[in-house]
């Protein structure tokens, strides 16, 4: 290939990819390298880290299951109406992605203080319990699904939706038999970005549903308390499980997502 | 009889179709001509009901249908892009709305193989949207709508996406379509050859407005 200006450019844009990416081996490497066999086989022998990994693995699906059933009618409702204040809405439901994720956790603590909130904690309580991880987890996760089901309806034609309706739909049916099909990856796409922004959650988990080993220690909070008491080298085997455990899921999702 | 009573469309301070008066008796052929971005494809989107007109009434066989919903009104509507249902098979497409309808498998089956047979389709039947060629589309798009039993049907250029060859043939299955179903049938297209072929009532917009040129 000739080395033009057209090739110049592709070079350079491909040579910042790389110089990125060599960072991010270049990160995870240093991390790999700190740890030891000994660690690994800690990691995996410890009680406490096994049920945070199982309690991680559990909080986020049902944490992305719940930010999916929500994100798919808000996505529905901003992509394809248009109405007045839509752009201050569209604002709004970016909120969590910009707040600092220790005032999520805040705000989460301080509503369940509240008589809406004791009533509700009375039906179902979440304050420094499981609930409370996943209610944690979803609240920021939800606004990530949103966004993602937004562009994918955004991106899908209306109009077969609007044949639909000649054709003796309703809306919600035109949504359902016509809008949801074709949206399928996008709704695997969203499921997936929402369990990993769910395993990575740590700041309101901690806030709101504490860091009680056996009990609501999620994988995150491993690394947190691991780090507090000086084991430095457990922090880091879990946190290379945690990349390992995020790497396969989503690998995994995106083939799932490939055949849907 | 489709009559349409000073039918008026403004958006954002905007005219696009202003006082159209017009009345397209049962069984005819209409087209429908005008330049790009006059406001054809709107005429239609109001006639169907996906779009609710600033000021106007629309009777359909006398009956004033201009606040009822798209599926309350019986109109089969064939879009530009023909908007094919991504994932559903032609055999599901076809039988979308008498499925939708509660009808009985035994009858739905008959439906979609009898339209299928109609409109030559009938291998295509287990193909998704995206294994068939624009022809294929265009026949698959006008069985759907036709699988509702609609009085009118409203096209919105068909045959755009057609070759020169292929026309011809499409053209003929139109006549062949609006007689055997009598159907009224409004047809917009920029094709004065196309129109010419199948109108039996020619009506032109012009800024907003509508024209009968002629009566076939």
């Amino acid at each position: 290939m000739p080395l033009n200006r057209s090739n110049l450019c592709w070079l350079a844009l491909a040579l910042i990819t790389a110089g990125y990416l060599i960072f991010w081996a270049l990160l995870l490497g240093a991390t790999a390298a700190y740890s030891t066999t000994d660690s690994w086989l800690q990691v995996l022998r410890s009680p406490e880290i096994r049920h945070a990994t199982f309690l991680s693995l559990v909080t986020c699906s049902v944490a992305a299951g719940f930010a999916l059933l929500l994100a798919v009618p808000v996505g529905y409702l901003m992509s394809r109406l248009e109405f007045r204040g839509k752009s201050w809405l569209d604002a709004a439901l970016d909120i969590p992605i910009i707040l600092p994720p220790l005032v999520v956790g805040l705000c989460l603590l301080i509503f369940f203080q509240t008589k809406i909130g004791k009533v509700i904690e009375m039906a179902i309580p979440f304050t420094y319990q499981i609930s409370g991880v996943v209610l944690a987890q979803f609240v920021v996760a939800a606004a990530f699904a949103i966004r993602t089901m937004r562009g994918t309806f955004q991106h899908l034609s209306a109009r077969p939706e609007d044949v639909a309706l000649t054709l003796g739909c309703t809306r919600f049916q035109a949504m359902w038999h016509v809008a949801l099909p074709a949206a399928r990856r996008g709704m695997v796409a969203a499921f997936c970005i929402a369990w990993a922004r769910s395993l990575g959650e740590f700041g309101p988990i901690l806030v709101f549903a504490g860091a009680t080993r056996l009990k609501t220690e999620v994988l995150p909070t491993t690394v947190w308390l691991e780090l507090s008491v000086g084991n430095l080298e457990a922090a880091v085997a879990v946190s290379l499980f945690m990349v390992l455990l995020a790497v396969l899921v989503l690998v995994a999702v995106r083939a799932t997502g490939e055949k849907v | 009889m489709i009559q349409l009573e000073q039918l008026t469309w403004k958006v954002s301070g905007r005219t696009i179709l202003e006082n159209v008066t017009v009345a397209i008796p049962a069984n005819t052929y209409a087209v429908l001509m005008g330049s790009t971005g006059c406001g054809k494809t709107t005429l239609l989107e109001i006639l169907c009901g996906l779009r609710q007109p600033t000021s106007g009434r629309i009777l359909l066989d006398g009956v004033d249908v201009t606040d009822l919903e798209p599926r309350e009104r019986g109109i089969g509507y064939v879009p530009q892009d023909l908007a094919m249902f991504p994932g559903l098979r032609v055999c599901e497409q076809i039988g979308f709305a008498p499925k939708l309808r509660g009808m009985a498998p035994a009858e739905l089956n008959q439906r979609v193989n009898r339209l299928a047979e109609q409109f030559g389709i009938a291998p295509l039947l287990d193909r998704l949207p995206d294994m068939l060629s624009g022809g294929e589309k265009q026949r698959v798009a006008l069985a759907r709508a036709l699988a509702a039993q609609p009085k009118l049907l409203l096209l919105d250029e068909p045959l755009s996406a057609l070759d020169e060859s292929m026309r011809a043939e499409a053209v003929s299955l139109l006549q062949r379509v609006q007689s055997e179903h009598a159907l009224t049938v409004l047809h917009v297209t920029h094709s004065s050859s196309e129109a010419a072929a199948l109108g039996t009532l020619h009506l032109r917009m012009v800024a907003g407005r509508l024209e009968v040129e002629s009566k076939g």
